[in-house]
């Protein structure tokens, strides 16, 4: 049976990991890769490396990360943030990267994504959605870009159905009403966009406590659950997280 | 012993990490697109990313079919990952030309590859491609993957000689002869049934005598095979993503290749 995916995600700026890292006995905390390397331990079934670098010059650094995490890795990863092109995505995936999650420019210009899947198969583009809710709006949510800065007007689900369809392998959608707040996943955005793909939804933004990943998956209907400070500050471990899905009946990985 | 390992480069990215499992495993791994390096080494492994019809496409121009297929031939053990398992068949119907014959793979197994279903027998919907950790049935050898009866499950026979061949005496031992001995095919040795892999597909190669292991997404599918009776494997799921469940499969590989030449 397939399980549920929990993934942590590493935001990753100039090849060190940004927000705060408080992880225990780590040679050095903002090591993206060492960090990465005792969640493959903890058996994470996957990694987001997110690069919120915004220079070409430290882009390259990010592809050298690439290549460390493709030696220093048993398992799978994503690098996500920046992708203009095919070519961009090329350098990515040819230094080691499993998939990539492209995000503005895909909103941009969607034939990315067709182009992308056409090139290294749909199993290696991840379409990034930020969602944040309308206001006054029920259960309808628009699509945001530039790292959550600028309003498109888009609609979040009818975009995710247009991803989809151009052959993005899977969804990673991030509440940005959720993000950093700790009250849980959207799990009615999740679970709208869940109901109208075909294709695996990874739901991110919210985590504050044990019970919010089941809820990710029972009430969301992901099929995976990202978090990211949690696992950093050292809060909750992945094998903590896992265990207490089990308890829900929800099939993991031990 | 050194077992020269080619890690085959077909241009479609994620090599690094299948050479460096490998070289975990044991072996002397090296990754090469040349057509005479991959007929001459000791062992290949095709790995996999990708689809079907461009993959297909850019062995053939190449070279690389036919230097796979004599290093096979000539008794080279050979491991296919994901899509590498995939091009182990005769053909695949993953982004195939409208109208025209389908894109031919190795032709080492007989069958087609086609779409992952959708659908459980009580219609209910998954997600394709089916990403993620799964877990690993084995298939207990029966009489069916005895050598001799391969000819019938193909309908099209026109597999290669070797999946019809029986194997050569020197070959019969256990390891090479699934039919001869209890339990998992020794690809899996040592690694606990359930076990779980990475898989990222959404494709799936049909069912038939070579299967040694299945796993559940909608339905059942064969998640890895051998050509019986050679030192010949497929895996759906990735190896050198999967941890260490992963690490053991690629060490059974190395062995069970060193043991064969």
């Amino acid at each position: 049976m397939l399980t549920k995916r929990v993934i942590p995600c590493l935001d990753v700026k100039d090849g060190r990991v940004v927000k705060g890292v408080n992880f225990m006995n780590l040679r050095d905390a903002g090591d993206p890769i060492e960090l990465a390397c005792r969640y493959d331990e903890q058996r994470a079934d996957e990694v987001i490396f997110l690069d919120i670098t915004a220079t070409s010059d430290d882009r390259a650094t990010t592809v050298g990360l690439a290549a460390r995490a493709s030696e220093e890795l048993h398992l799978p990863y994503c690098v996500g943030g920046g992708f203009r092109s095919v070519a961009d995505i090329r350098r990515m995936i040819a230094a080691g990267a499993d998939k990539v999650s492209v995000n503005s420019a895909a909103v941009a210009d969607p034939t990315l994504i067709t182009a992308a899947a056409r090139a290294f198969g749909t199993q290696a583009v991840v379409c990034a959605i930020d969602a944040k809710a309308v206001a006054g709006g029920r259960d309808r949510w628009e699509v945001y870009v530039a790292g959550g800065r600028k309003a498109t007007g888009i609609d979040a689900v009818i975009w995710a159905r247009e991803a989809a369809r151009r052959g993005a392998g899977e969804i990673l959608l991030t509440s940005m009403d959720r993000d950093g707040s700790r009250d849980g996943f959207d799990c009615a955005l999740t679970r709208a966009v869940a109901r109208a793909v075909d294709i695996p939804v990874i739901a991110s933004g919210g985590v504050g406590e044990l019970d919010h990943f089941a809820q990710g998956i029972l009430e969301g209907e992901a099929d995976a659950v990202l978090a990211a400070s949690v696992f950093h500050f050292g809060e909750l471990t992945i094998r903590q997280v896992k265990e207490h899905m089990r308890s829900f009946g929800i099939p993991v990985r031990l | 012993m050194t077992l020269r390992t080619v890690v085959v480069d077909y241009r479609k990215g994620n090599l690094k990490s299948v050479e460096r499992g490998l070289a975990a495993a044991g072996a002397d791994a090296f990754i090469s697109d040349d057509p005479a390096a991959i007929a001459a080494a000791d062992a290949v492994v095709l790995p996999g990313v990708g689809a079907f019809a461009d993959a297909a496409t850019t062995m053939a121009e190449l070279g690389q079919v036919e230097a796979v297929r004599a290093a096979v031939e000539g008794g080279a053990p050979f491991l296919g990952i994901c899509l590498g398992m995939h091009l182990m068949f005769e053909a695949g119907e993953e982004h195939a030309p409208e109208g025209g014959p389908l894109p031919a793979g190795l032709g080492l197994i007989p069958g087609v590859v086609g779409a992952l279903p959708r659908l459980d027998e009580a219609g209910r919907a998954y997600k394709v491609p089916h990403v993620g950790w799964n877990s690993v049935e084995y298939v207990a050898a029966g009489p069916e993957a005895e050598p001799g009866c391969a000819h019938q499950a193909s309908s099209t026979a026109t597999g290669t000689a070797l999946w019809a061949v029986p194997p050569s005496e020197d070959c019969l031992s256990d390891w090479a002869h699934p039919g001869s001995a209890p339990g998992p095919n020794p690809l899996f040795a040592g690694i606990p049934e359930g076990e779980h892999f990475y898989f990222t597909h959404s494709f799936a190669v049909p069912d038939g005598p070579a299967a040694i292991a299945r796993t559940v997404h909608a339905r059942p599918f064969t998640c890895a095979v051998q050509v019986p009776g050679h030192a010949v494997w497929g895996v759906q799921f990735h190896p050198e993503k999967s941890s260490d469940a992963g690490a053991a499969l690629l060490r059974n590989f190395v062995r069970l290749a060193k043991d064969a030449r």
